[in-house]
């Protein structure tokens, strides 16, 4: 009997040798005249153990990382096949603490399945949400969705069951749902490590958004820079339409939904769901003035769904388990789970997936174990590029929305950018500032002609020239652009400056080395 | 860099054959194009415009609004380096000083022997194991001076 032997094909994994480390095991094992299984899963987010093997073994699976492609002769020896000590193991990986104390339910699967084989993913739940959907009418998917308390998971944080509605009561020849798999944050890969490790999650909730909401048509607008998740979707998508998920009947229920992925082309404004239809159209990634609202008027002028990738990939289990089952996870008006990213400066980074209430200390020191480099962590980014900067004093602020608002921060996406004391806040405030000028969609002045100008003073400010006059005016470009631009990115550009000046003056006001 | 073989501009028509009676396909089409011809030339331009019904200057300003499009080709190779905040924290610059250094060429430019083309990206989603390189579309993390020395070595 053959031996499944588990090593992903996650793109973080594979950036760290386990393409290699799969084809010397298919090697070694045809050399011993073993017989062995090698599935290619997605990874489970312990990126510290990548390139992180499972082998199946009678009880659990047992995991050995982080493995290369030099060490694979040694585990053949030690009898890994069998689950056999070596120090590279790290035990039955469901029983890793950091793995154990998460609440998994929209990556459930990741890093369990082969995510391109739809046996394992309806061996493994997969369906079951668009099973109990095509039993019901449109209003009543919806109703699952509002009452289960989801929010965006983009960023902006709207009841998606509120969109959906906007959309249902439409009426109109062509609507679409489109998904934003645009993520453009620093410090995010959840939807990047769901579209490689599960894409048919992602594709059953579109089709649920549509079968909801009356839409034939939807697109996946997936970033350029993602050319491994562009290899599984479009595998992916084709293995639906073979299997009739996809196409003139969904499943036979005589209702149509069709989907094509289409790509971006490294505009971060691409990101924001206006300047994402226009370039879904062909067009300029500029951003447009709303009203009307996408739900309303959206992609090629008809009633639209945009949706993130995690918020729809949410919705099978919702549908599966009942609106209920996922708001029980929470707190507040943050329902349901959230699966944050840890990354930067830390020593165990990657994706827990919690109910909204994890503190930040205990994602910093209890899952990430401190900083990578062993110096006092001095600050943290939440939630992208436009996210504020927050100091060691303020880690005891709980994630959900409500609470990071309260103390002038932001979710976002819910990436986590961790940074020891040899931060430069000084040069990271400038980043965030020529990161603007250099994505802005050229559409508003504040933000266009802000940006360049506070990159402009920031400068002087570095350099030590009036200090003072040179922060006074830099405060004023921030407030022209926090209430005179179009969109987040002028809009949102001053939490991180004005977060830095707030919580680290020191970094402004003399020439650190 | 070699310029563009009329020849290959042909390939230009078949593509633009294959999208025009889709909904909003220009970004497709741009896309398609860079991949077969490299880049998209300027004579390149007319033959898309004509197809799908647009002007030259409303393809040109699709082209030239979005980083990843380019009007000339570039090296054999491309190496992008994440410059986002992510891979700052673990000390990206100093990587990406090594690599200006190494190869003697500034972000947007190509080796002198027309290798390398060195590309700055914003966020490679590799941020967990940052700093982070793509070359040839590969990605590599947890990447050190010496780790990307092996890695150039290796496409030569
Ligand atoms: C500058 C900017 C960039 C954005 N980038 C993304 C992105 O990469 N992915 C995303 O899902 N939402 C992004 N958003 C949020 C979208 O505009 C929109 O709110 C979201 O796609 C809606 O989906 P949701 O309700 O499921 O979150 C961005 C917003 C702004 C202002
Ligand atoms: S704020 Fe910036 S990116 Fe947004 S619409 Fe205005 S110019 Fe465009
Ligand atoms: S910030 Fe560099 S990969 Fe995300």
């Amino acid at each position: 009997m053959s031996v499944t032997i588990y090593v992903p094909g996650d793109s973080g994994a594979l950036s760290l040798g386990a393409q290699a480390v799969a084809e010397q095991i298919a090697k070694l094992a045809a050399q011993r005249n073993l017989a062995v299984r090698i599935v290619r899963n997605g990874s489970r987010g312990l990126y510290w153990l990548e390139p992180l093997v499972e082998v199946q073994c009678a009880a659990a699976r047992i995991g050995y990382g982080p493995v290369a492609a030099a060490d694979v002769a040694g585990l053949f020896d030690a009898g890994f096949l069998q689950g056999a000590a070596h120090p590279l193991c790290v035990g039955p990986v469901e029983e890793i603490p950091y793995f154990k104390q998460q609440q998994r339910l929209t990556f459930e699967r990741v890093g369990r399945i082969d995510p391109l084989s739809l046996d394992d993913y309806r061996a493994h739940g997969g369906f079951a949400g668009l099973t109990r959907a095509l039993s019901m009418e449109g209003a009543a998917i919806v109703k699952a969705v509002t009452d289960s308390g989801l929010r965006g998971r983009g960023g902006a944080a709207f009841p998606t069951g509120i969109k959906w509605k906007t959309v249902l009561d439409q009426t109109a020849d062509q609507k679409y749902v489109t998904c934003n798999a645009d993520e453009g944050d620093s410090g995010t890969f959840a939807d990047r490590m769901l579209m490689e490790g599960d894409p048919f999650t992602l594709i059953e909730g579109m089709i649920i958004a549509g079968i909801a909401v009356g839409a034939t048509q939807g697109f996946i607008y997936c970033r350029i820079e993602y050319p491994h998740a562009i290899k599984v979707l479009r595998a992916a998508i084709a293995a639906c339409i073979a299997q009739g998920y996809l196409g003139a009947s969904v499943c036979g229920s005589g209702k149509r939904f069709d989907l094509q992925l289409r790509l971006g082309a490294g505009a971060y404004i691409c990101g924001e769901e206006t300047s994402m239809l226009e370039s879904l159209e062909g067009k300029r990634g500029e951003v447009r003035v709303r009203p009307p609202l996408p739900a309303i008027q959206g992609l090629f002028g008809q009633p639209t769904i945009v949706n993130n990738v995690i918020s729809l990939a949410s919705v099978p289990i919702i549908l599966a388990k009942g609106a209920d089952f996922y708001r029980e996870f929470g707190v507040g008006r943050s329902r349901g789970t959230l699966p944050i990213q840890l990354a930067g400066n830390v020593k165990r980074g990657g994706l827990i997936e919690l109910a909204f209430g994890t503190s930040i200390q205990e994602l910093l020191y209890g899952y990430g174990g401190g900083s990578a480099s062993g110096r006092p962590i001095r600050a943290v980014q939440i939630g992208g590029p436009l996210g504020a900067y927050i100091p060691a004093s303020q880690f005891d602020t709980v994630l959900d929305y409500e609470a990071l608002a309260g103390i002038g921060a932001l979710l976002g996406h819910g990436g986590v950018v961790v940074f020891d004391d040899t931060v430069h806040m000084g040069k990271m405030a400038r980043y965030a500032l020529e990161f603007c000028a250099k994505e802005s969609c050229g559409k508003c002045t504040p933000c266009r002609i802000g940006s360049t100008r506070g990159t402009e003073v920031m400068d002087r400010v570095l350099a030590g020239v009036e200090v003072e006059a040179n922060l006074e005016l830099l405060n004023d470009l921030c407030e022209t652009m926090l209430h005179g631009s179009l969109c987040g990115l002028g809009g949102m550009t001053p939490f991180p400056v004005q977060s830095a000046l707030k919580h680290f003056p020191e970094d402004f006001h003399h020439v650190r080395h | 860099m070699q310029p563009v073989d009329p020849q290959e501009l042909e390939k230009v028509g078949g593509i633009v054959a294959r999208w025009q009676n889709r909904p909003g396909p220009l970004l497709e089409v741009l896309h398609e194009v860079q991949e077969a011809l490299g880049c998209i030339p300027a004579d390149a331009v007319g033959p898309i415009a004509a197809g799908l019904n647009l002007s030259r200057a409303e393809v040109h300003g699709v082209v030239s609004f979005y980083h990843y499009f380019r009007e000339h080709r570039v090296g054999r190779h491309q190496l992008e380096v994440c410059r986002a905040e992510a891979c700052q924290s673990m000390h990206s610059q100093v990587l990406i000083d090594h690599i200006k250094k190494r190869l003697d060429v500034d972000f947007h430019a190509t080796t002198a022997d027309g290798a390398i083309t060195l590309l700055p990206v914003y966020c490679l989603g590799n941020c967990a194991c940052a700093p982070a390189v793509m070359i040839d579309g590969e990605l590599h993390g947890r990447v050190t001076p010496q780790r990307l020395d092996e890695l150039l070595k290796a496409l030569s």
